[in-house]
C-alpha cells in the first residue's frame, strides 16, 4: 500500500530512477542551488526589513486609534458631516478601520518573505486508509456482534424495531403539517382572511394609496396612472370602516393593493376588460402572480405591466395575460363601476386569488373567471 | 373742486374756466396710465394682440423645425407602413412643448426608440412661441407657473411635512420606474426611465402633467397640484443628501454594486495577493557561514 521510497545517492528525496540508460546519459540535475535574500546575507538589509515590518504594524495602530477618535469626533447621521458628497462619518471609519487591519496584514506578509526561514520544506503525504490489521479486527469485531445478536435468527425482533423506527416519521409530519394553515384554510376572522379573499367587496370605493382620497372617474384623464387601495384601508369616521391593525392591516393592504389607469376604451382587446371597465378605466392586483413583488411600472404607450423582478410582462388591455416573463397566470381584474355620487367602486371581490401562484389555486382563464361573476 | 380750482388760478385770472381744474385732473390721469401702459410688462390690451404675433411666429418655427414629423398643422404622421413617425400634437398643451422642447428633447437628433435629453435648441422665447401656438391647435395643460411647483411660501414646518408626503406619494408612485434615489432604470425594448434629481421643479412638473414617451400622466385629477408640489420638494431634497452608503455606482442595485464588487473589490484583492506573494528580491552574495 505505502509508496516504495528510495534514497538512491545523487538523486534528491523523492525523485526515483525511471530508466538508469537514460539517467546516465542525462542525469537528474536535482534542485538547483539556493540563492540567498538580501536581508540573509546583508546585516543592514535585516535591520532594515525589521524596522520596515514594525513600522506597518505602527501605522496599524495609528489607524485604529484614527478610528477611535473619528467614530467620537465626527458627527454621523442624517445632519452629519459630510466629505465630497458622502458621509464622513462612515468613510472615517471604513477607511480607518479597513487600513488598521491591511497594514497588519501587510506587515505579516513582509515579516514572512523578509525575516522568516527561507528554504524548501516538503511533507510527504500519507496512504488515507487504514492499516490491514485495524480494518480485520474492525471486520471481526462487527461479525461477532451480529452473530451475538442472533438479528438473523429473530425475525420477531428484528421486523418489530424496523416498524417502531419507521413508525417515528409520524409525529415530525404531524408537527410539519401544523406549522401553518392549508391553503383553502382561513385562520381567523378579519375581513378579507385567507388566501382566496381581499378585503374589496361589493360597493367598496377605490382610494389613493398613500392620501386615501376616493376617486372620481370623471376626474382623470387617459394614461392617468393610481396606486390605489381601497377604502376600508383609510378608516375616517365618515366612510365609517373599522379601524383594522398590525399584522391583519399589513395582510389586508398588501393583498389589496391595485394599479388602476385610463386607456382609449377602443385599446381595450378582451371582452371580459370591457365589461369590468368604466370608460377605459381598468383596475388589476398590484401583486405580481409569479412570486408576488409588487408591480406599476407601466408602459403606457403599449399598456404592458413590466414586473422589475423577473420581467414578467402583463398585457393590461386584454385581461392581464402573461406576455412575457415566468408568470404563470394571468393578473387578477378587479371588476370597476361608478357609485352615486361618480366616485370609483369596486363591483365585487376578486374572483381569483390575488399574489403568487401555489399547487392547489386553479388556472382559470379571465373568460371563466368572469362567467362564475355571472352565475 | 375750489383747491383744484385755486391752484390753476393762480398761473393766470384769464385762463380759469368752469372745468379747468377737472381739465388738468384728466390729464394728469391720462399721463400717468399712458406712462404705466408703456412701461409696464403686459396688459389685456396688448396681450391679446401679442399672443397672436406669438402664435404667428411659433408656426412659422414648427413650419420648419417640427411639421416635418408631426405634420403641417400638428395633426401626426405615419410613414408608408402605418408607422407612427411624429404623435398628433392636437390637445398636448403647452406644458408639453415646454417639456420636450425646454429638456432638448424634441427636435429628435435622431430616430430610435427615445428622445434622449440634450441642451436646448431653442431660445426661451422660441419655446414660448412654440407652446403658445401648439396650445392654440388644442386645449391641454398649460405651463405652471412657480407658484405651482414652489415650497417658498411655507414654514419650515410646512415643507417638512410637504417633504414627507411627496416622499411617500414618490415612492409609491415613481420608483417603480424612476428607481428609489431617482437615478432612473431600465424599460423595455431598449428605453430607460432618466434620471430626474438634476432635472428643474419646472420640468418635473410638466412630465408629471404630460406623460412624456411611456411614461404614465398624472394629471390634476390624479395628483392634486399641491401633491405634485411635495414630490418636487422631496425629489429635491434627495438631491441634497449625503451618501451615506458610499458612493452609488449608478444606484442601478444589485447589478452595478456586483459587478464593482466582483470585479474591482476581488479583482484588486487577488492583485494585491499575487502581487504581493510574487518575485522576491535574490541576492548573489553567499551567506557568510557557506562563503
Amino acid at each position: 500500500m505505502s509508496a516504495p521510497t528510495s534514497h538512491e545517492p545523487g538523486h534528491e528525496p523523492g525523485h526515483e530512477p525511471i530508466n538508469a540508460t537514460t539517467d546516465a546519459l542525462l542525469p537528474d540535475p536535482g534542485l538547483p542551488g539556493h540563492v540567498w535574500r538580501p536581508t540573509d546575507v546583508d546585516e543592514r538589509a535585516e535591520k532594515r526589513a525589521e524596522r520596515q515590518v514594525a513600522t506597518l504594524f505602527g501605522l496599524s495602530a495609528i489607524c485604529t486609534v484614527l478610528f477611535v477618535v473619528s467614530y467620537i469626533t465626527i458627527k454621523g447621521g442624517v445632519d452629519g458631516h459630510t466629505f465630497i458628497g458622502l458621509g464622513a462619518s462612515n468613510v472615517a471609519l471604513g477607511v480607518s478601520l479597513g487600513l488598521a487591519l491591511l497594514f497588519i496584514g501587510i506587515g505579516v506578509i513582509q515579516w514572512a518573505r523578509k525575516l522568516m526561514g527561507d528554504h524548501e520544506i516538503s511533507e510527504e503525504r500519507h496512504p488515507a486508509s487504514s492499516s490491514e490489521a485495524d480494518r480485520s479486527q474492525t471486520l471481526a469485531a462487527l461479525n461477532a456482534g451480529l452473530e451475538e445478536s442472533g438479528i438473523g435468527r429473530r425475525p420477531l425482533v428484528r421486523n418489530t424495531l424496523l416498524g417502531s423506527v419507521a413508525l417515528l416519521i409520524a409525529p415530525a409530519v404531524v408537527m410539519l403539517r401544523d406549522l401553518g394553515p392549508l391553503p383553502h384554510q382561513v385562520v381567523g376572522e378579519y375581513p378579507g382572511a385567507g388566501l382566496e379573499h381581499t378585503i374589496w367587496n361589493k360597493g367598496m370605493r377605490v382610494v389613493r394609496d398613500v392620501v386615501g382620497t376616493p376617486i372620481k372617474a370623471s376626474d382623470i384623464q387617459i394614461g392617468d396612472l393610481f396606486n390605489a387601495e381601497p377604502e376600508a384601508l383609510f378608516p375616517t369616521e365618515e366612510n365609517g370602516y373599522p379601524e383594522l391593525e398590525g399584522a391583519h392591516r399589513q395582510i389586508a393592504k398588501s393583498k389589496a393593493a391595485i394599479v388602476m389607469l385610463r386607456m382609449d376604451p377602443a385599446d381595450i382587446v378582451s371582452d371580459v376588460t370591457r365589461n369590468w371597465s368604466v370608460n377605459g378605466i381598468v383596475a388589476y392586483s398590484k401583486i405580481c402572480t409569479h412570486v408576488g413583488c409588487p408591480i406599476s411600472l407601466n408602459e403606457r404607450t403599449t399598456h404592458h405591466l413590466l414586473c422589475p423582478c423577473h420581467q414578467s410582462t402583463f398585457d393590461l388591455a386584454d385581461s392581464g395575460k402573461v406576455v412575457f416573463g415566468p408568470a404563470g397566470r394571468h393578473l387578477p381584474q378587479l371588476p370597476l363601476g361608478v357609485d352615486d355620487e361618480g366616485y370609483l367602486i369596486a363591483l365585487s371581490d376578486f374572483l381569483e386569488p390575488v399574489g403568487p401562484s401555489y399547487w392547489e389555486r386553479n388556472t382559470k382563464s379571465p373568460e371563466e373567471v368572469a362567467k362564475e361573476l355571472k352565475s | 373742486m375750489r383747491f383744484l380750482n385755486r391752484s390753476a388760478g393762480r398761473l393766470s385770472r384769464h385762463r380759469r374756466g368752469p372745468v379747468a381744474g377737472l381739465a388738468v385732473l384728466l390729464l394728469g390721469l391720462l399721463v400717468s396710465g399712458g406712462l404705466y401702459a408703456a412701461l409696464s410688462p403686459s396688459s389685456s390690451a396688448s396681450s391679446t394682440a401679442s399672443d397672436e404675433q406669438l402664435v404667428k411666429e411659433g408656426r412659422e418655427l414648427f413650419l420648419v423645425g417640427c411639421a416635418f414629423c408631426h405634420g403641417q398643422n400638428g395633426e401626426g404622421q405615419t410613414d408608408v407602413n402605418g408607422k407612427l413617425i411624429g404623435p398628433s400634437l392636437v390637445g398636448v398643451g403647452a406644458a408639453a412643448v415646454d417639456f420636450q422642447v425646454g429638456t432638448g428633447r424634441m427636435p429628435l437628433a435622431a430616430p430610435g426608440q427615445q428622445g434622449p435629453a440634450k441642451p436646448q435648441t431653442y431660445n426661451d422665447d422660441e419655446i414660448a412661441a412654440l407652446a403658445a401656438y401648439v396650445a392654440s391647435l388644442g386645449p391641454g395643460p398649460a405651463i405652471p407657473t412657480e407658484a405651482d411647483y414652489s415650497t417658498t411660501g411655507l414654514t419650515d414646518e410646512e415643507k417638512q411635512a410637504a417633504v414627507v408626503r411627496g416622499g411617500q406619494i414618490f415612492l409609491t408612485n415613481c420608483t417603480a420606474c424612476h428607481n428609489f434615489t431617482g437615478e432612473g432604470g431600465a424599460m423595455p425594448r431598449g428605453g430607460y426611465a432618466p434620471r430626474i434629481l438634476d432635472t428643474s421643479p419646472k420640468h418635473i412638473y410638466e412630465a408629471m402633467l404630460t406623460g412624456p414617451g411611456p411614461m404614465d400622466n398624472f394629471s390634476n385629477g390624479n395628483l392634486s397640484p399641491e401633491e405634485k408640489r411635495d414630490v418636487i420638494a422631496y425629489i429635491q431634497s434627495m438631491r441634497d443628501q449625503p451618501g451615506f452608503g458610499g458612493f452609488s455606482l449608478g444606484a442601478l442595485g444589485p447589478v452595478s454594486e456586483g459587478l464593482f464588487a466582483w470585479i474591482v473589490g476581488l479583482g484588486v484583492c487577488v492583485a494585491f495577493a499575487v502581487w504581493i506573494a510574487a518575485h522576491t528580491t535574490r541576492s548573489t552574495k553567499k551567506k557568510e557561514s557557506q562563503a
